[in-house]
């Protein structure tokens, strides 16, 4: 018997369940957040999520693809997830309106450290599609901003156009967030600064004794940020990175996440640098 | 009449034909049986139902990129040693739907479950197979979220275990702590002696189908016989791998010259993945009927050979070279597995070692990044 979905415990773990798309606003070229409901009264109710975690999206037909939820944790009812198109998945989304039914299931792996952050200053480095998923721990700090020391934001892109939410970091900045961006290439309009993401380390002060670092972005990005955090002697396991793989199952199931012993839909996507240093390095691992 | 049932854990003989009374107990209980028997010129696992269809007479001469059958000159049943397949082929299908959905206006429906879970029974499991299925079922039973499809599965299956006597050219289940007695993870386990079958009852299930079997309590002569046997087998094993520190040794030789080495003869070619009893890589995709409104998600078996199995979300292989490849396969074997759940991936049933088209043996090759290739 077909039914429709219910919030009984699934039989099988990667069903996903129905979800209404709300709202598409387009971030950049081929940058794109889908707001999502669930259609499922329960299922909406139950859901709750970690910063940094993520959901598999699911088109009939076409397959699944792990995209990370870019929206406020506190506000679990509607979820954003900020695509870049790229594979089947994403460009099949990319043809949907308001309206149209996405499957999604989740939310997995692990998150941005942001309680064992509470007391000391923050860092959070992004480059391109890198800071959608470090905008939950944003939202958060935000929400609990007198429990976090200074808190810098760095962001890159490759363009200005580019660049992942320009209209809220005034806002940010209102709570005493300092927001440095960065692109590769200036256009006219450009007025600040240029050159890749971990150059910005050089007009940082941080304090090694009390300095936490979460960063995402391309991993060659992370490779010399992990360099300049450790040439300002802040510790391996105070560096958080978050790993990307092309994800199949999401539970540990289908092995293709793995990095080393650690699978990254489980242990993963967020990893301290002294997990994955003796890996990080080596190629093609 | 009160059935005549051995008691837990006895050791009971049973004559050879009457074999065909276990099978038939089997089947009246609703099990499907799947045992060895003859297809293609191979020892393969597969839907049984006579005694007469097991390979009787028949054993597999094994070596590394060789497998050929050969008759023994003797009518044992269990004469053979292991064939290219292995129960998960019936735990974790090489292929299967695991659920479907149909469209509903813009909306979908997910349909789950098969009705009923087949009910498996397996006929003739060696001890490292016994290893193979606990090694699965740490990965699919023991984590945060259990495998739905396997557990059914696992639950309903009966165990008929070999004690193996016929120890293969690539077999090293005595390095891998699997073999060859099957100790534990059966609801019978035999061993076969010459004129008849010792059987050890390891379950009530397994006592109940003996109803009819004729079994008598085993003797002295019959213990101590198969005991020989198993004894004899320790020490016949074609193959060791030195299992001390391997996870650092591979972890520490990343960059070994040997990765190199063997991408030079690999062909990448994901035989040995298939054939590994362990291995449990998949991939998911979407079967769609023309109309596009029914959907089935499926299951297949993929491996870390494949070009395309490791990417990153947005594209990109990570691992283009064979080097890159094999060594992820064996350092995920030997040592993240352990890692990953508590436990080695490999059993040491030489499949990997007999199925390889061009012979590479992973004992050689840790053997070699040892030092002492």
């Amino acid at each position: 018997m077909y039914a429709t979905q219910t919030t009984t415990i699934a039989p099988e773990p990667m069903m996903p369940f129905p979800a209404v798309i709300k709202h598409i606003q387009e971030e950049a070229p081929g940058v794109t957040t889908y707001a999502l409901e669930f259609e499922d009264t329960a299922v909406r109710q139950n859901y709750a999520f970690q910063p940094g975690q993520f959901n598999m999206l699911y088109l009939p037909g076409i397959g699944e693809a792990a995209i990370s939820i870019s929206s406020d944790p506190a506000q679990p009812e509607t979820l954003l997830h900020t695509i870049r198109l790229a594979g089947n998945v994403t460009q099949a989304i990319a043809r949907l309106d308001v309206g149209d039914v996405i499957g999604v299931r989740g939310p997995y792996g692990s998150a941005w450290p942001v309680a064992h952050a509470r007391g000391l200053d923050v860092i959070i480095v992004a480059g391109g599609i890198g800071l959608p998923p470090l905008r939950p721990a944003i939202y958060h700090i935000i929400r609990h901003r007198q429990e976090y020391g200074q808190v810098t934001v760095l962001v890159g892109a490759r363009e200005p156009v580019d660049l992942m939410f320009p209209g809220e970091y005034d806002a940010w900045r209102e709570q005493e967030i300092e927001v440095l961006p960065t692109v590769d290439r200036a256009d006219d309009s450009w007025e600040g600064r240029v050159g890749v993401v971990p150059m910005l380390f050089y007009s940082l002060r941080p304090d090694a004794r009390k300095t936490i670092i979460f960063t995402c972005g391309p991993e060659i990005m992370m490779r010399f940020v992990v360099y300049e955090a450790l040439a300002r002697r802040i510790p391996k396991e105070r560096i958080y990175l978050s790993l990307e793989r092309n994800m199949k199952c999401a539970i540990g199931f289908c092995g293709h996440c793995q990095f080393g012993p650690v699978f990254l839909c489980k242990e993963g996507p967020v990893l301290s640098y002294n997990q994955i240093e003796p890996f990080f390095s080596v190629e093609e691992f | 009449m009160i059935p005549n049932i051995p008691p837990l854990n006895a050791h009971v003989v049973i004559d050879k034909p009457a074999l065909q009374t276990l099978f038939d107990a089997l089947q009246t209980a609703g099990y499907t049986l799947v045992g060895p028997t003859i297809r293609e010129e191979a020892i393969v696992y597969d839907e049984i139902g006579r005694i007469e269809e097991l390979p009787i007479g028949w054993t597999d001469e094994q070596g590394p990129g060789h497998y050929r059958l050969h008759e023994r000159g003797d009518g044992r049943y269990f004469g053979y040693i292991v064939g290219p397949h292995s129960w998960k082929k019936y735990l974790y299908p090489a292929r299967l739907t695991l659920f479907q959905v149909r469209k509903k206006g813009k909306s979908f429906a997910v349909k789950t479950g098969e009705e009923p879970p087949p009910k498996y029974a397996f006929i003739g499991a060696r001890g490292c197979e016994l290893a193979a299925i606990g090694v699965q079922d740490r990965v699919f039973l023991e984590g945060p979220i259990q495998a739905a499809t396997y557990k059914a599965r696992r639950e309903h299956a009966f165990i008929l275990a070999v004690n193996c006597t016929e120890p293969g050219e690539t077999c090293f289940c005595v390095s891998m702590n699997s073999g060859p007695r099957c100790d534990s993870g059966f609801d019978l386990a035999l061993t076969e002696l010459d004129d008849v079958f010792l059987l050890q009852v390891g379950s009530q299930i397994g006592a109940e189908m003996l109803a009819e079997s004729g079994w008598r309590p085993a003797g002295a002569f019959e213990l101590s016989h198969a005991r020989r046997l198993l004894a004899e087998a320790e020490t016949q094993m074609g193959r060791t791998l030195e299992t001390r520190d391997l996870p650092n040794l591979l972890y520490d030789n990343l960059e070994h010259p040997r990765w190199d080495d063997v991408a030079e003869r690999c062909l990448s070619c994901m035989n040995c993945t298939m054939v590994c009893p362990t291995c449990f890589c998949a991939e998911v995709e979407d079967v769609s009927d023309l109309t596009g409104e029914n959907t089935a998600r499926v299951r297949v078996w993929d491996s870390c050979f494949n070009p395309d199995y490791f990417s990153y979300v947005h594209g990109g292989n990570l691992r283009p070279s064979t080097r890159a490849r094999y060594r992820q396969w064996l350092t995920h074997k030997l040592a993240s597995w352990i890692d990953q759940f508590g436990t080695s991936g490999c059993v040491g049933c030489g499949r990997c070692i007999t199925w390889c088209p061009v012979g590479i043996d992973l004992t050689e090759e840790v053997a070699a990044i040892r030092g002492e290739g």
